[in-house]
């Protein structure tokens, strides 16, 4: 198990039709996105997706000139109850680590948080020493 | 009238009084100057050559580049202990130009506004309000003294500070402004806001504007809304700042000819044009000590009239700025060259080659957006550092342009490409 989970960010400009000119794109390249979180400021967005395939997906993706980049994200299982985000969050930021971004994921087999830190190898460790799993992409 | 002997010169008389002066200039320059003599003898014409008025063709013409390639001073032709002022703009790819004056420069600018001035109908009863830029920009500092020798009451406002400068208007009961039209429109609003009711609180009767172009229809809702007079002024730095005002039959600036000598060149052929025939505005000042300017082009598309004015006058006017020959745009007053723009962009590494320029006008001001093409490997997906390389782009527009631009992230691909001349400027005010 790896312990991490690679994201595919993708620049889409904040415009009506980008992000279905986006999703065609994708469609025509036969990428599944398993989840997806939208950040926005005013002329630009950033769609964050975790895929099947990522680096092919990347190659892909580049190859119709979209600006994509890959990044390392943490996936922590927590449940879906009231409370469960106050564990992690508690843990991370004792160490002193900076979450930068992050949505929730639920699924069929699991269930919990992407997230984006500031230094991956320790929360690892912290989050790990805690007794806390890591989401394992084949189970997204 | 200020000075009648030279604002009531016969035509005929005036080309006789501009041959005389430019002779001497030129065999001054010729004589005493390297940088003159050097391009005279390149265009292989000396003061042998000046014989009438129409051989001023025969010489050169100066152009801006010139004041930036001699930046700063190379091109002075007075004694460094005769240079009694600089001012200074900021010029294309960030490199300014610097402007000197003598103490007679100095007093034919300020001559030349207490003519044009009193033109405009000012007198040592009114009080103006100088809301230009005191500084090395030469609005404030030119107006001011102009108005000073009429005897006329200045108040320094400069330029910001828009409540305050109401308020001072209202109480001092100013009778005239000098500013830029965009300013009048916002200091109009402003007033609004405030609950000034213009025609009843203000004692204001003229506008003189300038610095930046403006239209007709301007002057209708100017003078039907606020109850005054709007005079059009025109001059630059290299001539040594706003010095010709229209007269108060409004038919476009007097240009005081014992100062300068107007031609007017097709700007396809070059060919010099009769009066009243549109096209390129070339400049020679005629006193001019520390900094001379022979046939200097302004860039400037207008054409100017010798027909004697209702107002008594026989100088000729200026007609309208209708346009530039260069592609320089004027944004909230000041000058900014695309060339600029570019050259900015494209020492920013995370920049593409693509990029866009929007001018339009909201309400009262002029807004500047740039939108540029990002390079892929710029990417971030953290949205922070996607807004500091945002404002990275925006802080050196600012300081490259001297005005605030917006700045607009775009993918690559996403701006238009252009096979033949790139058209990036997309200006969509109206003038």
């Amino acid at each position: 198990m790896t312990k991490r989970i690679s994201q595919l960010s993708i620049f889409v400009n904040n415009a009506p039709g980008s992000l279905a000119a986006i999703a065609t794109i994708l469609k025509d390249c036969g990428i599944n996105m398993k989840t997806c979180n939208l950040a926005e400021s005013n002329e630009f967005g950033i769609l964050r997706a975790i895929v099947d395939e990522p680096s092919a997906s990347v190659e892909k993706l580049r190859a119709k000139g979209v600006i994509v980049k890959e990044t390392e994200i943490l996936g922590v299982k927590i449940a879906n109850a009231p409370g469960s985000l106050i564990r992690p969050t508690g843990i991370l930021g004792e160490a002193g680590i900076n979450i930068e971004y992050g949505y929730a994921f639920t699924g069929k087999n699991v269930e919990g948080v992407f997230m984006k830190v500031d230094d991956p190898d320790k929360a690892v460790e912290v989050l790990s020493a805690a007794g806390l799993e890591f989401i394992d992409d084949k189970e997204i | 009238m200020w000075d009648p002997r030279i604002e009531t010169m016969p035509y005929e008389q005036i080309k006789q009084m501009q041959y005389k002066q430019l002779k001497k200039l030129v065999n001054n320059l010729y004589s005493f100057n390297q940088f003159y003599h050097d391009r005279m003898r390149a265009a292989n014409v000396s003061p042998l050559d000046i014989n009438s008025l129409e051989d001023i063709q025969k010489l050169p013409f100066m152009y801006k580049q010139d004041l930036r390639d001699n930046y700063p001073d190379k091109m002075f032709t007075a004694d460094k202990s005769e240079i009694v002022r600089y001012h200074m703009s900021s010029g294309t790819s960030g490199k300014p130009t610097c402007v000197a004056y003598t103490r007679n420069d100095l007093d034919y600018w300020t001559e030349a506004l207490a003519r044009s001035l009193t033109a405009a109908g000012l007198t040592s009863d009114d009080t103006l309000q100088v809301a230009y830029g005191y500084g090395l920009f030469t609005g404030g500092l030119g107006l001011h003294y102009g108005a000073e020798r009429i005897g006329a009451t200045v108040l320094p406002a400069g330029t910001g500070n828009t409540q305050r400068q109401l308020e001072m208007m209202q109480d001092l009961g100013c009778t005239a402004i000098a500013c830029t039209p965009s300013y009048l429109t916002h200091l109009m609003t402003t007033a609004k806001q405030m609950g000034i009711d213009w025609k009843r609180d203000m004692n204001l009767k003229k506008a003189i504007l300038g610095a930046e172009p403006w239209t007709e229809s301007m002057r209708a809702k100017f003078e039907e809304s606020m109850g005054i007079k709007c005079i059009d002024i025109y001059g630059t730095s290299e001539q040594a700042g706003p010095m010709f005002c229209e007269c108060e039959a409004q038919h476009g600036p007097h240009i005081w000819p014992d100062i300068m000598l107007v031609e007017i060149l097709d700007p396809k052929t070059g060919e010099v044009l009769e009066p009243g025939n549109k096209g390129e505005l070339v400049c020679t000042m005629l006193k001019k000590e520390a900094m001379p300017m022979i046939r200097y082009k302004m860039k400037d598309i207008t054409s100017y009239n010798v027909e004697p004015c209702e107002c008594g006058r026989t100088t000729p006017r200026l007609s309208r700025i209708t346009g530039r020959s260069d592609d320089m745009l004027i944004i909230r007053g000041i000058n900014v060259f695309p060339s600029q723009i570019e050259y900015t962009l494209m020492r920013i590494p995370q920049v593409g080659d693509q990029y866009m320029i929007n001018v339009t006008r909201e309400g009262d001001l002029d807004r500047l957006v740039v939108q540029v093409e990002i390079k892929p490997e710029a990417f971030s997906d953290k949205m922070e550092d996607m807004i500091a390389l945002r404002a990275t782009i925006e802080a050196s527009l600012k300081r490259y342009l001297n005005i605030a631009a917006e700045v607009e992230l775009k993918a690559p691909g996403e701006l238009p490409r252009f096979d033949g001349k790139a058209k990036r400027v997309n200006d969509t005010r109206v003038f």
